[in-house]
């Protein structure tokens, strides 16, 4: 990996399930003021594993992904990755909340694709891709473009690299994004409903991208989405939330063809009928 | 008329003067604004505190008095200023916690996806401001910036009560010796134009660069100095 954490591996609590690697929410609670999104939920997804999160609008998908980017702050139980709580820290015989230098560490194994790109328009697409590599990871700047336009030909846009992110379409903002998260090497790779600000005729695009992303490589994949197909192909499993917990999961061909619970079948019916 | 034109070197020895007062004044308001208009975006709430006090005290006292304490009150006891000195210091302290409000603000207006999207790539706390949050913020506050050094440039006509010779002073000793008053006054109500014009002129350019930075106006690349450097290395 690009950061070495050798000596600071010594801060994770012991009760962690030290040198399990992968992901898992161990109680986990999350309100909005008297709004519940998260209620004690447990599940956990294996390194390398790709996990589907479907469900209503409101039921705590992307609060997941938010939580697990640091982006957000438990109110209840821990979140672990590769065996480092996100929230909390050692120090002494304590667990006290984590600090920034902290939570710097525990990030940089996870990476993030938004909704809505977030590319920085104060750069250029070649720049989006290089700035982190170069002013985080400390890559020569050589290195940060060499590996920037093998990864803007990956998604298909190596005669963008000097353009302005204001002059691509959402679906080619959504695939300089894709590659900017990727261009940290990150083991976690978090989509938030990635292509749902695109319009209909871009979203393949993108997809395309990411299921080649999932074929060729072994990045541990968490997707928000309503596109169906997308998860059918991609994921190991699926999530399906309501309320803020897991109402049922399993393989996409048992959760897509035979739900068993009344919820999901009224969720699947209500979006299949939209396509 | 022709008096007062035949005096134009008096008056551009004096524009000159209002044009230094100007220069350094905007300079220290930079300055001020950024420290504290940064100051009042951190996470410590003593020094956000810090920050409003400035901005607070130095926003609701008027230049002219606050010219006089640094002028006549201070050196009572014992702090001498140069006029000049305190001439600036006056400007530059009060247009400075207007400045820090643009520069709040302006932070505080760049998306909060922005800020997501630095955290994401795990930039340190510093590298989200200079690098992403910082740049876009600029954009934001060149117009009001514009507006500011303007104000602070017509403003700087007070310093004649404090006998620095700004072209305010010159106007008045040329009516006093010409009494040609109206003639004085139309020519430097002209004066004060044009140099506002000029700062206008250079606060738009300003601003067109912005654009072309985010990409707002089309016509040239994206491209930065680092993207030329990073291409003259390959």
């Amino acid at each position: 990996m690009a950061t070495t954490d050798s000596a600071a591996d010594a801060v994770l609590p012991e009760d962690g399930a030290a040198g399990t690697d992968g992901i898992r929410f161990d109680g986990v609670v999350k309100r909005f003021g008297d709004n519940v999104v998260l209620r004690e939920l447990d599940f956990s997804v294996a390194a390398g594993e790709r996990v589907t999160l479907i469900g209503p609008s409101g039921s705590g998908k992307t609060t997941i992904l938010r939580l697990l980017m640091t982006l957000e702050k438990v109110d209840d139980g821990v979140i672990w990755v590769d065996g480092r709580s996100l929230s909390h820290m050692r120090r002494g015989d304590r667990l006290v909340p984590a600090d920034e230098k902290y939570l710097r560490r525990v990030r940089s194994d996870i990476g993030m694709v938004f909704q809505q790109f977030n590319l920085f328009p104060n750069m250029s697409v070649l720049r989006n891709v290089t700035e982190a590599p170069v002013h985080v990871l400390g890559l020569s700047k050589d290195e940060a473009v060499e590996r920037a336009r093998e990864l803007l030909e990956l998604v298909g846009l190596s005669d963008k690299a000097d353009a302005h992110p204001g002059a691509l379409s959402g679906g080619q903002q959504q695939r300089v994004a894709i590659a900017r998260a990727l261009a940290m090497r990150p083991k976690i790779l978090l989509q938030d409903e990635v292509t749902s600000a695109l319009d209909p005729e871009l979203v393949a695009g993108v997809l395309d991208v990411l299921r080649d992303i999932a074929n060729e490589t072994d990045i541990t994949m968490l997707c928000v989405t309503h596109e169906m197909g997308f998860a059918r192909d991609v994921s190991n499993r699926v999530l399906m939330f309501d309320q803020g917990q897991i109402v049922e999961e399993g393989t996409p061909e048992k959760i897509f063809s035979e739900p068993e619970n009344q919820r999901t079948q009224d969720f699947l019916h209500a979006v299949l009928d939209q396509h | 008329m022709s008096d007062v034109l035949s005096s134009y070197p008096l008056l551009l020895r004096g524009a000159w003067v209002t044009i230094q007062l100007t220069l350094y004044g905007s300079a220290l308001a930079l300055v001020m604004a950024f420290v504290f208009g940064l100051i009042a975006t951190a996470r410590s709430a003593w020094l956000r505190a810090l920050g409003r006090i400035y901005v607070e005290f130095f926003r609701g006292t008027a230049t002219l008095v606050l010219m006089y304490w640094f002028f006549y009150a201070l050196p009572l006891v014992g702090a001498r200023f140069a006029p000049m000195f305190a001439a600036v210091l006056a400007l530059g302290l009060n247009v400075g916690a207007y400045g820090a409000e643009v520069v709040r603000g302006a932070v505080k207006a760049v998306p909060k996806a922005q800020y997501e999207a630095t955290v994401a790539l795990n930039m340190r706390p510093g590298q989200r401001l200079r690098r992403v949050l910082l740049p876009q913020a600029i954009a934001l506050m060149l117009p009001p910036f514009g507006n500011l050094l303007i104000e602070l440039m017509k403003g700087s006509a007070v310093v004649s009560l404090i006998s620095i010779a700004d072209l305010m002073l010159r106007a008045q000793q040329l009516r006093q010796s010409t009494g040609q008053t109206t003639a004085v006054f139309l020519v430097i109500l002209v004066m004060y134009f044009v140099i506002a014009q000029v700062l206008q002129l250079f606060v738009r350019y300003l601003e067109r660069r912005a654009d072309i930075m985010l990409g707002r106006r089309p016509g040239r690349s994206a491209r930065s100095p680092l993207d030329t450097r990073l291409g003259a290395a390959k």
